[in-house]
């Protein structure tokens, strides 16, 4: 089958659709702002070392084989008594703190990826339903969304992962404890897609290329998935890369709780409690960089987040 | 209430205050919390100090360990298995009924009875017999000459409060049961159990009908759990609490360098060790199916091998240990330092041996620990299973808190845990009949939690406990640790330190059993 759009422009190779895209308004924006670029590439350093940590780490910090305990405790490489071969220092165990890191972060983007295009998928249906649909069923959603927002939402993380943790038995836990996580973060955050797909929905319903759809006999169903999601679209995944970092942060927080991942699969966050012991006694470098790490990491997606806001924002061009 | 009225109240207030310089509270904190406060649920340091604040033993220990009269003035052995014992007169419950000898006899049977985890202090007696109400027969079922050393942790408990609570038995804290006895308490010790929240605090007052005047100023004491290290060691910088245990042992110096702390260090009578489930054809948590691998003397000798102990010392204690090859330290009676020798670290001798016994490729193996009970334990725990997955024994580590843990291992429903033991008599006996005899009756065997087994060890053991001739019993003593040790029973791993810290107004003696009396402890 020959592609649509090639077929219609057929001068539109790859090529010259990568030209026209640099071209776009968006690219134009992205070009001129030194801030965006600077922290997509370090939003693209840190993707990169965490996705392929387990090629590109300098030791594998889960091969218990690989560790030494006379290696615990060694400081970074400037420090006094420093080896290069533990770039950031090691933990009490003997791991290397960069690569636990690197191999954390993969866990924390893993979370926070997940549990966005969880509450993505979850918050945009429950949203075009209720702003299609409007009158009770509007109602019903709107107000379990009123309920939800005024709790914070690691409070309903929280209660999620612990009524997980009371239901679950012991043993099988461990193996879900990321699912959970994820699930937790996830229901926490939905209502915010809810309500902005909603608004979007209501504007966009009553416009002509609905209605019309509507005279013709579309369902109900297809409208919304072919007519109204590609239009409401827009907000949603400027609202869903600033939430990455959030989420980001809410898995560090309650991994610090001691209530997130399991320390056999540390993220960010558990390094940080882990390290937390040692703040007291000097050993800084277990707690400050993958301290340092997260910070990084959710400065740069929201740098990213922030410029992709603006650059959508039809206002501001 | 008038401007003039409350002024007066003012007033008064000021004036109580004033009155009250010689009293005190003390808030102090540990990593865990007691898991009940029922004395005869759980035969557990931190459980039976703070219990021990509440309720009294016959026999107790002094500032330096030596036997101390408490709830009976005197004692003597009348024949060879027959100790007469004669009560304190006038002692009285925290409820105001008078102690006795039947609650003696009561305390015998419910410390004897299902549910109890302290039968091993009773397991000797055979029968208690009432001659008048302040004076006891105890007969004990062979010759025991050290009767009133293993008896420091039997408390005594009150017959009318326990059959009016409903409350005549201990609950077994392995099945997670309860009673009123888990959270409220009457004895006849120096402090009063005033509130009781789980986890969250318990909160002891003194009590002033106490019989003897005790050199404690507190009228209040707040226990807290806290179990996150940082957390506990800011509690005490900023003054939060008064007093805790354990330092980690990384702030050990920099807690030094503060002018408003003491840092008490000393030497711990503890043992720390891992054991491993001897007794089932098959492991619970296991790869290999069909045997068990720890059956084979082989593989445990191996894992003793495999465990680096001075890396452990050095980086995990932090110095702060003493390496054992012996269930017991030194200055428990029966200790012998010839034994002392450990096996040395090699990990290509360890996994030589692995192979011998058929497991080239190592297996799979679930290990318990508890994360708030020894010091640093959970970290230990760790670094073991990083040591054994170079003989490619793979360990499922489990590191969980004591109140899920002691349930857990006490239950035996575990392949290779770790525990840590102090000998209540501070007699190698005691090791040898909880830990190291076969399971029986009267609590032999009752934390021998794999249930290793030597039919020699197990003769040795009453022969040791009625033998009177100190040299024949260290010899004995030692005969028995030299079959455990070769046969690889436990895996021992280090004595280690005490390390208590608090604000330099407070005074305290610290035992080397890891015991705080709050009888002693003077708040300025």
């Amino acid at each position: 089958m020959i592609d649509p759009v090639a077929a219609a422009d057929p001068d539109r190779s790859a090529g010259a659709r990568l030209t026209a895209a640099w071209a776009s308004d968006v690219a134009y924006s992205f070009r001129r702002n030194p801030v965006a670029m600077a922290s997509t590439i370090v939003l693209a350093i840190c993707l990169a070392a965490s996705f392929f940590a387990p090629w590109v780490a300098p030791h594998n910090p889960f091969d218990l084989k690989t560790l030494s305990l006379q290696d615990a405790l060694t400081p970074p490489a400037w420090e006094q008594g420093g080896s290069a071969h533990f770039l950031l220092g090691t933990d009490d165990q003997g791991r290397d703190v960069l690569s636990a890191i690197m191999f954390g972060a993969r866990i924390s983007l893993l979370v926070g990826l997940a549990s966005v295009a969880f509450a993505m998928l979850l918050g945009v249906t429950l949203g075009l339903v209720a702003g299609y649909a409007g009158g009770k069923v509007d109602a019903v959603i709107m107000r379990i969304a009123d309920v939800q927002l005024s709790f914070p939402a690691i409070l309903i993380a929280l209660l999620i992962d612990g009524v997980a943790r009371a239901v679950l038995p012991r043993d099988a836990q461990t193996g879900v404890a990321l699912a959970v996580l994820i699930l937790a973060i996830g229901l926490a955050n939905w209502v915010q897609y809810a309500r902005t797909v909603r608004g979007s929905t209501m504007v966009e319903k009553t416009k002509e290329y609905v209605q019309a759809a509507r005279v013709i006999g579309i369902t109900p169903l297809q409208i919304m998935r072919r007519h109204l999601l590609p239009n409401v679209m827009g907000p949603v995944l400027v609202l869903a890369t600033l939430n990455i970092a959030t989420a980001i942060i809410t898995e560090a927080t309650l991994s610090f709780l001691g209530v997130g991942v399991p320390p056999t699969q540390p993220s960010l966050g558990t390094l940080i409690r882990v390290g937390n012991d040692f703040l007291f006694s000097g050993e800084w470098w277990i707690t400050i960089f993958p301290g340092a790490a997260l910070v990084i990491m959710v400065l740069a997606i929201n740098l990213v987040g922030d410029w992709l806001r603006d650059a959508l924002n039809p206002k501001l061009r | 209430m008038t401007i003039r009225h409350a002024a007066a109240a003012a007033l008064f207030g000021g004036l109580l205050l004033a009155g009250g310089a010689d009293s005190a509270t003390l808030r102090f904190a540990d990593q865990g919390d007691a898991i009940s406060m029922d004395p005869h649920s759980l035969n557990e340091t931190l459980q039976l100090n703070i219990t021990g604040n509440i309720y009294e033993p016959l026999v107790g220990r002094g500032k330096k360990l030596e036997l101390t009269p408490l709830l009976a003035t005197s004692w003597k052995q009348t024949a060879p298995t027959l100790w007469r014992f004669n009560l304190r007169k006038g002692v009285r419950f925290h409820d105001g009924s008078p102690f006795t000898a039947d609650d003696v006899i009561f305390s015998y049977e419910r410390a004897k009875s299902d549910g109890s985890d302290v039968k091993t202090y009773v397991g000797p007696i055979r029968e208690i017999r009432k001659i008048d109400d302040a004076t006891i027969d105890v007969v004990t079922a062979e010759p025991f000459p050290i009767l009133p050393d293993t008896i420091n942790s039997w408390y005594m408990m009150s017959r009318a409060w326990s059959e009016k609570n409903n409350a005549t038995t201990p609950v077994d804290v392995r099945k997670g049961k309860e009673n009123a006895a888990t959270l409220k308490a009457n004895g006849t010790g120096p402090f009063m159990l005033k509130a009781r929240e789980p986890g969250v605090k318990t909160v002891l007052v003194n009590n002033p009908a106490y019989w003897e005047k005790v050199e404690s100023n507190v009228t209040e004491a707040v226990f807290t759990p806290i179990k996150n290290d940082a957390t506990r060691v800011a509690a005490l910088i900023t003054g939060e609490i008064d007093m805790m245990e354990p330092v980690p042992l990384q702030d050990v110096e920099k807690l030094r360098t503060n002018g408003d702390l003491v840092i008490l260090q000393g030497p711990e009578l503890r043992t720390i060790f891992l054991g491993m489930d001897q007794s089932r054809d098959e492991l619970l948590f296991s790869s290999v199916k069909g045997k068990n691998p720890f059956k084979d003397k082989r593989v445990r000798q191996a894992f003793y091998q495999a465990i680096d102990i001075d890396a452990i010392r050095a980086r995990i204690m932090r110095g702060a240990s003493t390496p054992t090859n012996l269930m017991v330290a030194p200055g428990i009676r029966g200790f012998s330092s010839d034994l002392n020798k450990r096996l040395p670290y090699d990990p290509a001798a360890a996994k030589k041996l692995m192979v011998e016994a058929g497991y080239p490729d190592g297996f799979e193996v679930g290990m318990n620990c508890p994360n708030d009970r020894y010091v640093n334990d959970s970290l230990i725990c760790q670094a073991i299973a990083a040591m054994l997955a170079k003989i490619d024994v793979k360990v499922n580590l489990t590191a969980e808190t004591k109140v899920t843990y002691f349930p857990k291992i006490l239950s035996r429903n575990t392949s290779f845990y770790l525990l840590g033991w102090t000998p209540s008599s501070y007699d190698s006996h005691n090791a040898l009949f909880a830990l190291v005899m076969s399971p029986g009756a009267n609590g032999q065997g009752q934390f021998n939690l794999g249930s290793y087994g030597n039919k020699r060890i197990d003769a040795l053991g009453p022969q040791i406990a009625s033998e009177l001739d100190e040299v024949k019993r260290n010899a004995m003593i030692a005969e028995a640790f030299k079959l455990h040790s070769d046969e690889v029973g436990h895996l021992p791993l280090h004595q280690q330190a005490l390390a208590w810290a608090m604000r330099k107004n407070v005074t305290l003696v610290q035992l080397p059993d890891n015991n705080n009396w709050l009888k002693w402890v003077v708040v300025k």
